[in-house]
């Protein structure tokens, strides 16, 4: 908590993007969160992509649940559009503010007790629909703003900061997103902005359900010895299958010296993802082939991140739908109430 | 790079930029927060130990902090240093009280030539540890140059009599109307040092055609404005030329204004940009109606029965060779005459030393000017010691002062047996800040405002008296507001790589992205790799020793704001905001050469 604005000043050479913002413009207020906790690297994460990808704040609607995570968007896009929702309902919103209005850019913002938990359906479900939308899970395996209680994402056999272990079973979001069909499936990590900024830009150019989930300590409750969240634990076991460049327009394709191969994906909107390939083994579109490597590595204790799975031909619940392209806060009267004679011919139709 | 010792007190003195900049070290955001507290006598006395003069500097000083003032990085403006030092004068209390008392007298006797800022900052220094000072001036009153050359309507006597006043009440021999004409014969008198504070006082002269024919209306600068300062020259023409664009023809061209000089202009050879005057005084000249004229030659004085008719230019241009450097060529255009009753000639100060005779163990250079150490300011004469614009020519007050400070330190260390050429690190007091989770006991929301302007007297009142002060000054809320733009950069931002977790929240909150962590390079590859690009090269990078990852944290000191967020935002209390107290030694501190920082 820090009871001070952060100051309005900005670095005389600050970058500028295409728009003529710079990253600061991209900020919201200041975040009231424990001090070095993970979320608030999320949020410059996503800070930086918006900006990288030089969009407009007002095409952003973003959208959360309940918990420390759903506090976040207050302090990031302090332009854009934004709506807190009840515990565990941000996949229903989102979804129906999509349907509603496909031109924006939606950015769901969730935590491990909002998705995993009390909206665990939810989730399910507007995964399994393929609704358009950058889907993040700020994870940090515990109820942080109930002072620590595992939650649904703990790993079994890890310790809470009063040294009692966890005998549950873990949900592995990463693992129920493909299954049940997301489109784009990552895993980062709070602390690694290099491998997390691109995985964000790419996540918000997929056309289709995108899901993140990023590991995130909780400083205050989940840092410690015994924990398989902190800081130290996921920087000891990070498996990073593959580094992610997000490129746009027609960049040349620098390679540099990384041992890896590099893999051009190319997605609906014409961006390029660049993949550099750190696991030999790994292939980043095969639903199946991941889910067993991540199980494998799970079983293992290795956490896997990287982008895990893409689909570049996915598509989402409009084209399922085939709802119409125009939002619907732009449909006049005429086109919603069409008159008499368009009635009969659907009667007629119908006879 | 090597990770950055912080324990060296020029690492953080230097990220004080104002202070690192004054020549005297001024611990300058000390005394503005002292101000913004409203302990105007606790500001003052700061300055007071450093600077001898805050009320003459607050008025007339160059302000060499002022340029150098981060918040010039981050802003338009810097913060108005030298005005608020006049606040802190201008509001004090009665402050006698906490000035040095006088004491028993050690025996030792220090002969200073010259009462002006150098001499009497070597007699402050010197006279409350028991030496006996004597100073000899020519003039009835001390203060020397401040007195005879700056306008009254810039400084008030007033203000140079109380402040010459505080040295002089500490026990210092004031030898009003005694001016040395001998070296040798003061020597003779068996002080056991000499300090020689006598400035520059002689005004170059401007050798062309018509000169001598028409002198009886071509003025040189220095010697005019003393004349009008002692009241001896109470008018001039109506139309007046003053050539040189310095400082000195600034105060001529305003000083002709106020005593009947109604078309006044300043006629420079070089560009207006390149002029010497600083820019604060070129504005208040054009404000009072005086034009500036450039690239102007003079070449001869037209006169007509032996008075003075007017001034011949030529024209110029400014012309740039390979490597930069500037040259003044004739444009080819006309020569320019302007007609005029009287012309103030004020095209530089030259030392003259006609009085220190070659056998007095004193080496000059091939410039006539005294061979000086520039560390301990003593002369090719073990006892002889010089300072101010007589040891190095014509500089500012503030430079005297730094002088006279060093020079009274060698002093001191000479007549105590010790070797003069160890200079004492200069002391450092370091206190961190936090007062809670997030409070520190210093104001660290950073302003946003711009500079505030120093009210000035009505312009058709004050042109009609000399001696009606310009500036007003700061009232006490613009001073507050003067005094929030601070950003507080003795209070430091001191990183501790072992209690570093590396989660990035203080990168992360950084207004000014001045914090990366990144892998170790050479400082060019490292400052290429910055969050923000190095606009500033000469500006520190603070590296740590590695962190847990083999990284290193490196800061960009250039813009940082140091409003302490990221010591707020750290879990670990790995990053501390610290308040660095930095105070040159001065001769007053015992024992110099057992002093060593504890920073």
């Amino acid at each position: 908590m820090t009871y001070i604005a952060k100051p309005k000043f900005q670095h005389p050479g600050i970058k500028k993007n295409a728009l003529g913002y710079s990253h600061r413009d991209y900020e919201g207020k200041i975040s009231t969160l424990c001090a070095g906790c993970g979320h608030d690297s999320i949020t410059a994460s996503i800070i930086e992509a918006c900006f990288e990808l030089s969009i407009e704040p007002h095409r952003v609607a973003k959208i959360s649940g309940i918990g420390c995570s759903s506090k976040t968007p207050d302090y990031f896009l302090g332009n854009s559009h934004g709506f807190n929702t009840v515990h565990g309902r941000m996949p229903s919103v989102l979804t129906g503010a999509n349907l509603a209005n496909r031109e924006l850019i939606y950015l769901g913002v969730s935590g491990d007790g909002d998705s995993a938990s009390i909206g665990f359906g939810q989730f399910a479900h507007a995964i399994r629909r393929g609704v358009n939308m950058t889907y993040i899970v700020e994870n940090n395996g515990v109820y942080g703003l109930t002072k620590g209680q595992f939650s649904a994402t703990a790993d079994r056999g890890s310790k809470s900061k009063k040294g009692v272990t966890n005998t549950d079973n873990p949900i592995d979001l990463v693992g129920i997103a493909l299954q049940l069909g997301a489109t784009y499936v990552a895993r980062s990590f709070s602390g690694d902005k290099k491998q997390l900024v691109p995985i964000i830009e790419g996540a918000i150019r997929h056309k289709g359900a995108a899901f993140i989930d990023v590991i995130s300590p909780c400083i205050a409750f989940n840092n410690h010895a015994g924990s398989t969240k902190s800081f130290d634990y996921v920087r000891e076991h990070n498996d990073a299958v593959n580094r992610l460049d997000v490129l746009t327009g027609r960049d040349p394709i620098e390679i540099d010296q990384d041992p890896g191969t590099v893999q051009i994906v190319e997605q609906h909107d014409g961006s390029r993802l660049a993949l550099r390939k750190l696991d030999a083994d790994y292939d980043p579109h095969d639903r199946l082939g991941a889910m067993t490597f991540l199980q494998r590595h799970a079983a293992q204790g290795q956490i896997v991140t990287g982008l895990l799975y893409v689909d570049p031909e996915a598509d989402d619940l409009h084209s399922h739908l085939n709802t119409v392209e125009r939002p619907l806060n732009r449909m006049e009267a005429a086109d919603l109430c069409p008159g008499q004679s368009v009635l009969d011919k659907i009667n007629a139709s119908l006879r | 790079m090597r990770a950055t010792d912080i324990s060296a007190p020029d690492y953080f003195h230097k990220v004080v930029d104002c202070q690192w900049a004054c020549p005297a070290h001024t611990p300058v955001p000390e005394y503005i927060r002292l101000i913004a507290e409203g302990r105007y006598s606790d500001a003052y006395m700061i300055n007071w130990k450093s600077n001898v003069f805050p009320g003459i500097l607050g008025r007339t000083c160059d302000r060499p902090c002022e340029p150098a003032c981060r918040r010039g990085r981050v802003e338009e403006s810097p913060v108005a240093i030298c005005r608020l030092k006049r606040v802190a004068a201008d509001f004090k209390d009665d402050v006698q009280q906490r000035m040095p008392r006088p004491v028993p007298k050690n025996g030792r006797r220090i002969a200073l030539v010259g009462g002006g800022p150098a001499s009497l900052t070597v007699a402050r220094d010197l006279a409350p540890l028991g030496y006996h000072c004597t100073v000899f001036d020519a003039d009835p009153k001390p203060g020397g140059m401040m007195r005879s050359q700056i306008p009254k309507f810039r400084l008030p006597d007033s203000v140079i009599d109380e402040e010459t006043g505080y040295v002089l009440s500490l026990g210092v021999d004031y030898k009003a109307g005694h001016r040395v004409n001998s070296l040798k014969a003061l020597l003779a008198d068996n002080y056991d040092a000499v300090f020689i504070g006598s400035g520059a006082p002689r005004g170059r002269e401007l050798n062309i055609p018509g000169r001598k024919e028409a002198a009886a209306n071509i003025h040189l600068g220095i010697d005019w404005l003393s004349s009008v300062s002692f009241g001896h020259t109470d008018k001039i023409g109506k139309r007046v030329i003053v050539l040189g664009g310095g400082n000195t023809a600034m105060d001529c061209c305003r000083t002709a204004r106020r005593l009947g000089g109604e078309d006044v202009k300043v006629i420079v050879r070089s560009g207006f940009e390149e002029m010497k005057a600083s820019p604060w005084e070129k504005e208040d000249a054009l404000h009072e109606d005086i034009p500036i004229l450039n690239y102007l030659v003079p070449v001869a004085f037209t006169h007509d029965n032996g008075k003075l008719t007017g001034v011949t230019f030529q024209k110029v241009k400014a012309e740039y060779d390979d490597k930069g450097r500037r040259s003044l060529v004739p444009s080819g255009e006309p020569d320019q005459t302007f007609e005029c009753d009287d012309v103030l000639v004020a095209v530089g100060q030259e030392n003259a030393f006609p009085w220190i005779e070659a056998d007095c163990g004193i080496a000059f250079d091939k410039w006539h000017m005294p061979v000086v150490d520039a560390k301990t300011f003593v002369s090719t004469n073990p006892k002889v010691f010089f300072g101010g614009d007589a040891a190095f020519g014509p500089k500012n007050i503030i430079w005297a002062v730094a002088q006279g400070h060093e020079a009274a330190l060698s002093i001191h260390r000479l007549l105590s047996g010790e070797d003069i050429t160890e200079r004492p690190l200069p002391e450092v007091h370091v206190s961190s800040q936090k007062m809670g989770i997030h409070e520190w006991s210093y104001d660290n929301d950073i302003s946003a405002d711009k500079r505030f302007k120093v009210p000035h007297r009505d312009k058709v009142v004050a042109l009609k008296d000399i001696r009606a002060e310009v500036e007003l000054g700061y009232d006490v809320k613009l001073a507050l507001g003067e005094a929030h733009r601070c950003l507080n950069c003795d209070v430091q931002t001191v990183f501790s790589n072992t209690l570093c977790i590396e989660c990035d929240a203080c990168a992360d909150i950084c207004p000014m992205d001045c914090i990366t962590f990144t892998e170790n390079g050479e400082e060019a590859d490292l400052r290429s790799r910055l969050r923000a690009p190095s606009v500033h090269p000469d500006q520190d990078l603070y590296v740590s020793s590695d962190l847990k990852t083999g990284r290193v944290m490196v800061k960009d000191e250039d813009v940082c704001l140091h409003c302490g967020l990221c010591a707020e935002r750290c879990p670990t209390g790995a990053w501390d905001m610290q308040k660095y107290f930095i105070e040159t030694t001065h001769a007053g501190n015992a024992c110099p050469s057992k002093r060593r920082s504890a920073a």
